[in-house]
């Protein structure tokens, strides 16, 4: 069937063939493990486990038809879509409240399903830097981690192949961390538009480089190979860029149960710390128990503080998991900054939907006064023809015309700066605002830094210089009032070695509670510049095996 | 520049459809109720509803109005497109509603079928049904739902084939899997 429209949401709320699909939700007898969540962090922690345990994962969203891609991608390029239209995101499921300094737009950040928001996803996966897991000691901004960068090398080094990266191995980067092995695959050829930044960054004495990519350059674990339709962010038709599904699906072959539309409204106790079922509602409105007897909750950086919030207890009054009250506080997101504008030259934009250089020159200079950052140079920068093509009030020649005017000469540069983290950036529950199964919704305080915003000016900066130095008119610049979130759910379940400054321990491990395990970048103590998910597969991976281990232990 | 039945199976790639599978599903069992006049009965309200013929003599005539003069082909493009299009899902009957309207406003306003008016009149028609101005919406007014199933069905599918990238300037755009080495490539 083709078309935008022929496509299911899967939400509970959206009607028409949502109850009673045939398929069993009821919970999975003698499980060991129970995963809430099935995005790339749950995925993985499944996929590892479910050879030798008993695994059943629970995700609130639909299981989506990989047919219906081209379909969404349809929906992704019709103006009569929004962005979350283009997964089903939003409605009584997916509410939210925003009470903070800044709007946050939950739902164009994230999906829920199985895949989770990989779904959705640039596929943009670098390894955080040394420094970042000591931003205390070494630039007296927030906490250190209670690991280090050389606790989660081998991990990265797992990830990137699990999730297929294509990149430069650190040849031509010489800013990026220590690695002990080539990236999985070549990264991707330069861009036409990097060759015209290269020049122009040269005679300024800034490097460019290549950037690693969960994009396979070549036929990689039976996916094809990058074909070009351009749409990577919200969809990849083709399957070339990595989502979480791979994993899901090598979970269920080896024995793992995955439920989909299985909201988990709370989590369960016993009088000795144990969690011990998660209860699930099903789209034909019954209520059901998971049990298990270790549980690793991974529904992301804002559905995961809200799961324990809403599992209060008499036990645990303000949250489970919660006795250092930290839960859902210091929510980050790495900010966006960019610049751009037109040359007098084709720069051959909108091929494909990814970038192929950065730069991380500027990463390590990071103090107390400025915040690690990266920079971007865009494949994508200016419209794409076909999208502006059905939005305007003329056809036949003069929208050729106005196509041939507006597309051809775009040039732009994007990148990330951190945020320090802050306790009242946070997610809370909404004090009379349900969802559709009646638990509050989450409310979001966004807040960010004077640090960050400084360090969006200095970025701002530089890519205007670059600009210049490349001919360009800088037609726009996206400084500190105009920058947004890049999507990344960070802190707000923070790890510390310390139960009263932490929810979860060093192993990702609930410090209230003995059989639970978080697998977020909720538990980022502090964020670094660069995009979080590589990190999150690393300790996901990790947290996997701690479970192992102590399941054996037993 | 010659549409092709190449870009009509990468238009029709795009958005999720293969021509030809199509034709063992279309409108089956509707055959017999098929008018003299290219009309099937929707079997509701007695308003009539154009067989695939006829939709796709009516798109392939708007087609000339809203593609650029340049393009050449266009006939045998818009019936490969619709070959996947016309599938039995609710798109295809989106196509074929939004056409039956064009065509009774166009019988009332000119006395003639859409394709037997001339381009600037299929123009006026669009304009005066206010296809140009609405937003395209598959579930709203008329004008909405004509720009949603009509204009842009036809303008997306152009413009997402490699011919159509081509007048613009881009041989692999938005939707077409037009491989990963042409954003590498300076211009030609
Ligand atoms: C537009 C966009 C672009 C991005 N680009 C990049 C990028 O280039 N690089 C990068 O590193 N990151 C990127 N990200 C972020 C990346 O997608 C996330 O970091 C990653 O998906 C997080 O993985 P996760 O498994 O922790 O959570 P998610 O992927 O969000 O998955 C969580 C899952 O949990 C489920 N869930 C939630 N609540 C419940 C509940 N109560 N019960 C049951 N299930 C529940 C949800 O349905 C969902 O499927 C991007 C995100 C977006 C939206
Ligand atoms: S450009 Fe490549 S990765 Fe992006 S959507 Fe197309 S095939 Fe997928």
């Amino acid at each position: 069937m083709s078309g935008a429209e022929s496509v299911g949401d899967g939400r509970s709320d959206a009607g028409g063939g949502s109850r009673g699909d045939g398929v069993d939700r009821t919970p999975v007898p003698d499980a060991d493990v129970c995963v809430v969540g099935a995005g790339p962090a749950g995925a993985l922690v499944a996929d590892r486990l479910a050879g030798e345990h008993e695994v059943v994962v629970l995700d609130a969203g639909p299981r989506f038809d990989p047919d219906e891609r081209l379909a969404r991608q349809e929906r992704a390029i019709r103006p009569f879509y929004d962005r979350p239209d283009v997964w089903g995101v939003g409605g009584d499921r997916d509410a939210h409240e925003n009470a903070g300094e800044r709007a946050y737009p939950l739902n164009h950040a994230r999906v829920k399903g199985v895949g989770g928001s990989t779904l959705h996803w640039q596929g943009m996966v670098m390894r955080l830097h040394e420094d970042d897991f000591n931003s205390g000691t070494v630039r007296g901004v927030g906490p250190d981690w209670p690991i280090d960068y050389d606790d989660l090398r081998p991990y990265y080094a797992e990830a990137e192949r699990e999730l297929g990266v294509a990149g430069g191995s650190g040849v031509d980067n010489p800013y990026a961390p220590p690695r002990e092995e080539p990236h999985p695959m070549s990264a991707f050829e330069p861009s036409y538009s990097d060759s015209l930044f290269a020049e122009a960054c040269e005679s300024l004495g800034i490097d460019i480089h290549s950037v690693p990519n969960a994009r396979n350059s070549e036929p990689y674990d039976g996916r094809s190979p990058c074909v070009g339709y351009g749409t990577c962010q919200p969809v990849c038709p083709s399957g070339a860029k990595y989502d979480a599904t791979v994993h899901v699906e090598r979970a269920e072959e080896q024995g793992a149960t995955v439920i989909d539309r299985a909201n988990v409204g709370t989590l369960e106790h016993d009088d000795e710390d144990r969690v011990t079922a998660a209860v699930y509602a099903t789209p034909d409105g019954e209520e059901h128990r998971q049990e298990a007897d270790a549980f690793v909750v991974a529904a992301g950086g804002v559905e995961t503080p809200r799961l324990f919030l809403l599992s209060a207890s008499e036990r645990y009054p303000d949250g489970l998991a919660n006795g250092s009250g930290h839960v859902g506080e210091f929510f980050m997101d790495h900010l966006f900054t960019g610049a751009g504008g037109t040359l007098d030259e084709p720069t051959r934009q909108n091929h494909v939907g990814f970038y192929t250089s950065a730069c991380d020159q500027f990463y390590d200079e990071a103090d107390e006064s400025r915040a690690p950052f990266k920079l971007e140079f865009f494949n994508y920068a200016g419209p794409s023809p076909v999208e502006m093509a059905l939005s305007g009030e003329d056809w036949g020649d003069p929208l050729l015309e106005r196509l041939c005017d507006g597309y051809g000469n775009h040039v732009a540069m994007g990148g990330l700066v951190e945020q320090a983290p802050q306790a009242d950036s946070r997610v809370t529950l909404a004090e009379d605002h349900t969802d559709d199964h009646g638990n509050p919704v989450p409310r979001i305080e966004w807040s960010v830094d004077d640090r960050a915003l400084d360090t969006i000016e200095r970025t701002n900066e530089i890519q205007v210089e670059i600009l210049e130095e490349l001919g360009a008119d800088v037609e726009w610049v996206a400084g500190p009032d105009a920058t947004g979130p890049a999507y990344h759910h960070m802190g707000t379940t923070r790890m510390s070695d310390d139960p009263d400054r932490g929810v979860v321990d060093a192993d990702c491990r609930a410090h209230d509670l003995e059989n639970c395990w978080i697998a977020s970048s909720s538990v980022f103590p502090t964020s670094g510049a660069m995009n979080p998910t590589l990190t999150i597969a690393a300790l996901a991976l990790r947290v996997a095996d701690d479970v192992d281990a102590r399941l054996a232990g037993t | 520049m010659e549409l092709t039945r190449r870009d009509a199976a990468a238009a029709l790639a795009a958005v999720g459809a293969t021509g030809g599978v199509a034709l063992g599903v279309r409108r089956a069992g509707d055959g017999s109720a098929s008018g003299a006049d290219g009309a099937v009965g929707d079997g509701e309200s007695g308003e009539e509803l154009p067989d695939d013929g006829a939709v796709r003599e009516a798109m392939a005539a708007i087609a000339t109005t809203v593609y650029p003069e340049a393009v050449s082909g266009v006939d045998a493009f818009v019936d490969g497109f619709l070959d996947g299009r016309l599938d039995g899902s609710a798109h295809g009957e989106g196509i074929r509603a939004a056409v039956a309207e064009l065509e009774s406003t166009a019988r009332s306003w000119y006395d003639a079928p859409v394709a037997e008016l001339s381009v600037a009149d299929r123009d006026e028609l669009l304009r005066g049904l206010g296809a140009d101005t609405a937003e395209e919406n598959p579930h709203g007014t008329t004008a909405e739902r004509v720009r949603y199933y009509v204009v842009n069905e036809l303008l997306l599918a152009l413009y997402a084939s490699p011919t159509g990238g081509e007048l613009v300037g881009i041989e692999n755009p938005q939707g077409y899997a037009g491989g990963a080495e042409s954003y590498a490539r300076g211009p030609p």
